[in-house]
């Protein structure tokens, strides 16, 4: 049986016509922002910038894709159409009439389709494995740098440890599949998951302490809410079955937040410790405000800015580790068809066909330079003032 | 200054005890002893007998007894041959004691890969010095290609080479090796068909056909970093007050720049450029697989693969050794070039 292939003008078009839900979204949310521009504080400031419009633009992509990756996608990223084995891009498919637009891949799945639902992985994991390490290196780098003496010797000490493993070790030993028959990546997990319950409890007792009405329901919300994200997360013992993880996902998760929470730890230090000579600091220590207070709601708001820069930053170094991940081989599915897999199974067989290899490379880097460009045009913006 | 750099050297002996103990404990859980027990033994092996080899082989032995024969703190126990019941060695491949002795990574016995059936330090060797090879290319590519592009954008801050230049840097630094890789691979082997795709050959010969494409798959991460810290730190000192001094008594902007300007902006760029190490040993590995080059980074993979305890143990122990002893050449370096700075 023949295989009709569209012509690259056409499959530039249906391409274009795959992510409408997209674009729609993207000019929603552009047209809003630039009409509410002078409201919008420092992400108003963003569309001053050429780069700041491309590096909102580029991330709200793939942001959309993500959602909307059902909609997006012709095909089940997992679906084989054995007549499609590594189709050229434009391949028609005789059964359904849709089209392999960037081809198939050597196990005869759509790449397109692949690329769109490899986003998902990317940016549920990215910003949240980010998000845990900020807390973690938060709680720990306030009171590094603010106390200063015993506790920032030893702190620093097992900061540095980390650091001085060589990333890529670091995952061979923490991510393979024998690890998760032990429970190291589980007590890790119950480790890590814990920083933000004690962050958020710790940030409504200093503050409301003196107010119990306000303090009781924000630590109950706390405690319920951590509690039951934490019971979902560390021990799959969630009541209502809506948060879940699989083990290897896991696994991947606590040692992305292991590898990045010493670096968050070192910049919140070092902003701690310059932060805690201000004037302000003084006057909060003179009123007898407690050292937790004076962290949390002096200095920490003021170190906002380098740190909204680095959480930016980071998502995109973390998409870079999980690429690695995949393209390891380590901890995600063989079949997986996140961006990083999809790397490693195409550039095996880059001798022979090219086309699979590419979309995924592309993705990558676009959402990598889509967030550091977004870093970059908030560090001069937040410099001007 | 000998009492800091005496120092430093005690927290880094500390820190790679600490890091080894990690790596050694790890690497020693009971499922990687398992897969390397069934890796070792024939097919289809009992229980019993995957057990027996382990036992055999002194891998039951406790953990901080193991952890110093490896260190060379305890002796090395020869295993007994079950047929004989004569001490023999523990793999036949290796020259390991047959008499209880101190022979660990102290007295400079790195111990024995069981993937590649040799020693460590025959294997890890070797290609630690095709690694070297790699490195020194790279850095010769992309110190003087970083630097020059850090001066040109900070030298003019805000004009239009600088928006250009930093844009690029940007872009370079959100592409990891494994996509600059396949995409260098793409345009100059499957396209223009200028270059090899694989660089497996260099291990007989390097060649620029061979060679430049690992050099530059891995160049191009660390200049984007490098030049923008280099852009950075001259614009901060195109901004002194001796510049414009420099400038009003009539010097050209170029005796300015090289003659004043250079000297202060690349102490920052040095401590950069030390601490890009730890970050090319990962790139090392990822473009050692991807272009099929057997150095440091290559073995570190089928050592991580296969399980191959002292070998893994080895890769570690270099690997650590690199980033902090680069972390301590660039404090001390820092120190050297910036008089201002004073260690204590």
């Amino acid at each position: 049986m023949q295989v009709e292939y569209l012509s690259a003008f056409n499959v530039v078009l249906g391409v274009l016509a795959r992510f409408w839900p997209v674009w729609i979204a993207i000019i929603l949310v552009m047209g809003a922002s630039f009409v509410y521009k002078k409201k919008l504080a420092l992400y108003g400031q963003l569309f001053d910038s050429g780069v700041g419009i491309v590096g909102v633009g580029i991330c709200l992509f793939w942001l959309f894709t993500a959602i909307f990756a059902s909609t997006i996608s012709p095909f089940d990223p997992l679906a084989q159409v054995p007549l499609m084995k590594n189709a050229l891009p434009g391949a028609m498919e005789s059964q359904s009439g849709l089209v392999y637009l960037f081809g198939g891949d050597k196990l005869a799945r759509d790449v397109f389709s692949r690329m769109v639902y490899g986003s998902q992985i990317v940016l549920v994991i990215a910003p949240a494995a980010t998000g845990f390490a900020l807390m973690v290196g938060i709680t720990l780098g306030l009171p590094a740098g603010y106390y200063g003496g015993k506790i920032d010797t030893v702190l620093s000490f097992l900061a540095n440890l980390v650091l001085a493993f060589p990333v890529i070790l670091l995952f061979y030993l923490l991510v393979t599949p024998g690890i998760m028959d032990t429970p190291i990546p589980y007590g890790m997990a119950g480790l890590f998951f814990l920083f933000p319950i004690i962050f958020f409890s710790v940030l409504f007792w200093t503050r409301y302490k003196k107010r119990p009405d306000r303090l009781y329901i924000l630590l109950g919300l706390t405690l319920i809410i951590g509690g039951w994200v934490y019971a979902g997360l560390v021990f799959d013992a969630d009541p209502f079955k809506i948060i879940h993880i699989d083990p290897n996902q896991l696994n991947i998760f606590v040692a992305v937040v292991f590898a990045s929470s010493p670096g968050v730890f070192r910049i919140v230090r070092g902003l701690t410790m310059d932060i805690k000579t201000r004037d302000y600091v003084a006057a909060a220590q003179t009123r007898g405000e407690s050292p937790w207070y004076i962290m949390l709601w002096e200095i920490l708001p003021n170190a906002r800015g380098p740190l909204i820069v680095d959480a930016c930053l980071r998502i995109g170094y973390t998409t870079i580790l999980l690429g690695t991940l995949g393209y390891f081989g380590l901890g995600l599915a063989p079949e997986s068809p996140d961006w990083g897999t999809a790397i490693k199974d195409a550039s095996r067989l880059l001798r022979s066909f090219i086309h699979p290899a590419l979309p995924p490379t592309i993705a990558l880097m676009s959402f990598v330079l889509g967030l550091n460009l977004l870093a970059d045009s908030l560090r001069e913006q937040s410099m001007k003032d | 200054m000998l009492s800091f750099v005496l120092r430093r050297l005690g927290t880094m002996a500390l820190t790679m005890l600490c890091l080894t103990m990690i790596v050694f404990f790890l690497i020693n859980l009971e499922p990687n002893l398992k897969k390397l027990a069934i890796s070792q033994t024939e097919m289809h092996t009992s229980a019993e007998q995957l057990e027996a080899w382990l036992v055999n082989h002194g891998y039951r032995q406790n953990f901080f007894v193991r952890y110093g024969q490896w260190l060379g703190l305890m002796p090395k126990q020869p295993v007994t041959d079950p047929a004989t019941g004569k001490p023999t060695r523990r793999f036949s491949f290796c020259n390991d004691p047959v008499v209880p002795t101190f022979s660990g990574v102290l007295q400079g016995d790195f111990g024995c890969s069981t993937k590649f059936k040799t020693t460590v330090a025959s294997k890890l060797f070797p290609a630690l010095s095709a690694t070297g090879i790699l490195m020194l290319c790279v850095l010769a590519v992309m110190v003087p290609i970083s630097l020059l592009i850090g001066i040109l954008a900070g030298m003019r801050e805000g004009t239009r080479t600088d928006r250009t230049l930093s844009v690029a840097s940007i872009a370079s630094t959100a592409t990891p090796e494994y996509v600059s890789g396949v995409i260098f691979t793409v345009i100059f082997a499957s396209w223009l068909g200028l270059l090899n795709g694989s660089a497996a050959s260099a291990s007989q010969g390097i060649t620029f056909y061979n060679f430049t494409l690992p050099v530059m798959t891995l160049a191009i991460y660390g200049i984007g970093y490098i030049a923008r810290m280099t852009r950075a730190s001259m614009v901060e000192v195109m901004t002194q007050q001796y510049i414009r001094t420099a400038r009003l008594k009539g010097l050209s902007f170029s005796s300015v720049v090289i003659k004043h300007a250079l000297r202060n902006a690349l102490i920052a760029p040095f401590t950069v450029i030390m601490l890009q190490f730890p970050w090319l040993l990962t790139g090392v590995v990822i473009v050692e697989v991807m272009f099929r080059y057997q150095g440091f980074g290559y073995t570190l993979v089928e050592a991580a693969g296969n399980n191959d305890i002292d070998l893994l143990l080895g890769c570690s122990l270099v690997s650590v050794f690199i980033v902090l002893i680069t972390q301590l050449i660039s404090d001390v370096g820092y120190a050297f070039l910036n008089p201002r700075i004073r260690v204590q």
